[in-house]
């Protein structure tokens, strides 16, 4: 299987009402397929991290009322998450997330992997953090990557208007 | 500097009354008079309003004095729209590098073996 540029977008919406990031992704995989991706640790710290950087996994219990504790590290620079696992079930994974760097701050993050049939899953992944300004910097946080692109549609909340 | 303005920019839409002025004036530039129209509001209600629309950079106030109408200015929309998509590309990143993971799971399937996620490989 060649890895052809993918044919499936994430899809943002940051709602207007709540401080909350919802995310949409399709891929060719079973449900329980990406469930494995997100619960065994040796396959989440080959996708989770920033490109050029290593994952490091500290601390992982992905069961209900685990936790997981990981650095993402390049260059002597390390930024390191931490969280619970509030709940994973069949097709859903509940959990907390905090960043170091910041920890008073905790989001709530809810996974749900909708079986679309064929071999393919939507996911939906939603996190509520603890204020607008939070998700605001959250969202901020994505201009590090500093990806050249063009301008695209105007997501959910601004399409709204 | 410029998170500073994003925030208040979505601080500000995050009330439908502002939004709907928002959607209102990106038709055209209109006094708060004719803003507050629609509203089971007072025009001060209305002015606070355009005051939060204002300060987030969203929304001018012409000098003309009588009628001062409002208009959408449209450019910090280029800059939200920007800013999100720039995290969207962060996320897509990420979910390329899932899926060339889970094009490996599924080789790895191939081969009879039954699906268990292993446990304690880690060294």
């Amino acid at each position: 299987m060649n890895a052809t540029s993918s044919r499936y977008q994430v899809s943002i919406e940051a709602d207007p009402t709540l401080p909350i990031i919802r995310m949409t992704r399709d891929f060719d995989a079973t449900p329980a397929q990406l469930m494995r991706a997100h619960t065994d640790p040796e396959l989440f710290a080959r996708w989770i991290g920033p490109n050029g950087m290593e994952t490091k996994i500290l601390d992982w219990d992905a069961t209900t009322g685990g936790r997981w504790r990981y650095v993402a590290g390049r260059d002597g620079e390390e930024y390191g998450f931490h969280g619970c696992f509030h709940e994973v079930g069949e097709d859903r994974i509940v959990q907390t997330f905090t960043f170091d760097g910041q920890p008073d701050g905790v989001a709530l993050e809810t996974l749900r992997f909708e079986d679309l049939g064929d071999g393919r899953t939507r996911l939906h992944a939603q996190s509520l953090v603890d204020s607008f300004e939070d998700r605001d910097q959250w969202l901020a946080s994505g201009m590090e990557t500093g990806v050249e692109e063009g301008y695209a549609k105007l997501d959910a909340m601004v399409a709204e208007l | 500097m410029v998170d500073d303005q994003l925030s208040r920019v979505f601080a500000a839409l995050a009330d439908p009354t502002r939004r709907d002025m928002v959607a209102r004036l990106a038709v055209g530039d209109a006094t708060v008079g004719k803003l507050a129209e629609p509203y089971d509001v007072s025009v001060q209600a209305v002015s606070k309003h355009i005051k939060v629309l204002t300060d987030a950079g969203l929304v001018s106030q012409s000098r003309d004095a009588q009628r001062r109408p409002c208009h959408l200015e449209a450019e910090v929309f280029d800059l939200m729209t920007k800013w999100i998509e720039r995290y969207r590309q962060q996320a897509q990143e990420r979910y390329e590098r899932l899926d060339a993971v889970l094009a490996e799971m599924r080789d790895d399937e191939q081969p009879t073996h039954p699906r268990h996620p292993q446990q304690g490989a880690a060294s």
